[in-house]
């Protein structure tokens, strides 16, 4: 029998089609049709300047788009060699972690209404609440930020941030704990979880699947750790792994980042230097609107800036991230002019989507509902 | 160094290499694509294929540069491998046989900017619908003023 499961589905997380060939309740075969959210992305990049594009990017992968904004942030820097100031780099890199925290938020409530346990999605909710709002008072935006831009921060943070975030990081681990209360020993989710969705990390690594997942195999294998970007070298966390390789493991495993996270906030936050905002580059970042009023040059920049962008010297860069799903690239290619000549957008939900078969078949199909949760695919991220 | 290597191994395969902005990126005689993949994943630990894109240089020629980016957890080293294809009937030898992962990243090349790969499993268009015409990713394709008639779509 053939079972056509989505695009409408609720649990395939947005517009996914699966094709299930099933013998019983078993599958036999499945089979993926995406590409029901791609709307050129990528060819809209070419058309709009570097700095436009980064409202693109919020609307990739729209449960991190700090985390977008950052990597193709870090791309066009790294074709204009443009240092960045230190207290950019943690202001990302907070915002970032927070980012982190959002997503595997909406993960786990979304993946254990799945499975049947809707208090968790209620609790899930009502944190990633205090985090929009705290982007909200960053960006003026709850989800499509677009707060970081090509040479640091849009605006400077907004007063009174300090409080919020800390009071926001001292409440959060005693939340996990509440999360953990409800799952890591229920027996309905054990039985749900455990020993499903396995497959060797040789076959994950081989399907190009990243991130949480491969580190509930057994890799602990981070981009924050062996490519660190924006400080994150400065930072001290762990790497939380398992070796079972199945969907209570990545369950343990975003868990534990949850917290990893958090440390990470904390640290920003206690830490976080003084200085600039943006870097020190007038033909790049827009001039304060003090001085765009009193100095001829700024207000020749602002001019220039605003009517026809910057140019970006030739060249191509990938520029890797660790996102909340794993390894995003932004593959950008310069051909000297104020347009991207082309982006190239690496989502971790692609490739972790095509690792999708070989976890679910030989297999029941309440099974592949947790299967597909545990993947944490984000559909616009894979269709772009 | 690594393109020494590839050097040593086959002279004919590598066309040029250079590292700009401390990423290397080697240029591939076509033709040899999938054996020096073969060669990298099992010599040189280039375990993981991160994705594969193409460039379209129109209206210049060769007017196609197909793009594997390539990364080695061992070694923490990520590589750049560059193929160019002309623009009349593009066609490259499918990675699959050695990377699975390169299976959608493939059939995306060729949905959005037409590029064929021979041998490859199933090459169908992945984002556009099936009965999509032309290459939108391709630069003679025009940004707006397409129609689509989404009624008549098979199911």
């Amino acid at each position: 029998m053939t079972l056509n499961m989505g695009p409408q589905h609720p649990s395939t997380h947005g517009v996914l089609r699966m094709i299930l060939e099933l013998d019983g309740e078993t599958v036999v075969q499945a089979r993926c049709d995406i590409g029901y959210l791609h709307t050129g992305i990528e060819k809209e990049c070419e058309q709009k300047t570097w700095q436009q594009v980064v409202t693109l990017t919020d609307r990739i992968d729209y449960l991190c788009p700090l985390t977008n904004n950052l990597c193709y942030c870090l791309a066009v820097e790294k074709l204009l060699g443009l240092e960045i100031p230190p207290a950019a780099q943690w202001m990302r890199v907070l915002l970032n972690e927070l980012t982190r925290i959002n997503s595997h938020l909406v993960w786990l409530g979304t993946h254990s209404l799945d499975l049947g346990a809707m208090s968790l999605f209620l609790y899930c909710f009502r944190e990633r609440e205090d985090i929009l709002r705290i982007f909200e008072m960053f960006s003026g935006q709850r989800m499509m930020t677009s707060y970081f831009r090509i040479g640091g921060l849009a605006l400077e943070p907004p007063r009174g941030w300090r409080q919020a975030v800390g009071k926001f990081i001292d409440a959060f681990p005693s939340r996990v704990d509440e999360y953990e209360d409800l799952l890591t020993r229920n027996p309905i989710w054990m039985r749900r979880t455990k020993g499903v969705g396995y497959a060797a990390l040789e076959d994950l690594l081989d399907l190009g699947v990243t991130g949480p997942m491969l580190r509930a195999a057994g890799l602990a294998w981070d981009i924050r750790k062996s490519e660190p970007y924006s400080s994150y070298e400065k930072f001290d966390f762990d790497v939380p792994t398992r070796s079972e390789g199945d969907v209570y493991a990545r369950y343990q495993v975003r868990m534990e980042e949850l917290r990893q996270s958090a440390r990470i906030v904390r640290q920003a936050l206690d830490g976080m230097p003084s200085g600039p905002y943006t870097a020190d580059a007038p033909h790049v970042v827009l001039p304060d609107r003090e001085k765009m009023k009193t100095q001829m040059e700024a207000l020749i920049y602002h001019f220039k800036i605003v009517t026809e962008g910057f140019r970006v010297p030739e060249g191509e860069v990938y520029q890797v991230v660790e996102s909340p799903r794993g390894e995003m690239g932004y593959y950008v290619v310069s051909d000297g002019t104020s347009k991207p000549y082309r982006v190239f957008i690496h989502g971790p939900s692609f490739g972790n989507l095509q690792g999708l078969p070989k976890m679910v078949e030989g297999r029941l199909v309440a099974d592949a509902i947790a299967v597909l949760g545990s993947i944490d695919f984000v559909l616009g991220d894979v269709d772009r | 160094m690594l393109p020494e290597q590839l050097q040593a191994w086959d002279a004919s395969a590598v066309l040029n290499s250079r590292i700009e902005r401390g990423e290397l990126s080697i240029e591939i005689a076509a033709e040899k694509i999938a054996a020096v993949c073969r060669y990298l994943k099992d010599e040189h630990q280039f375990v993981r294929l991160s994705a594969v894109t193409a460039v379209d240089r129109y209206p210049a020629e060769p007017r196609f540069e197909v793009v594997y980016l390539l990364h080695s957890i061992e070694r923490n080293q990520r590589l750049r491998l560059k193929c160019r294809l002309p623009g009349e009937a593009p066609e490259i030898d499918s990675v699959t046989g050695v990377w699975r992962a390169a299976d959608w990243y493939e059939r995306e090349v060729f949905d959005l900017l037409g590029v064929r790969f021979r041998n490859h499993p199933d090459l169908r268009r992945i984002l556009m619908p099936e009965d999509w015409n032309g290459h939108p990713l391709r630069k003679d394709y025009p940004v707006t003023g397409q129609k689509y008639n989404y009624t008549g779509e098979a199911l």
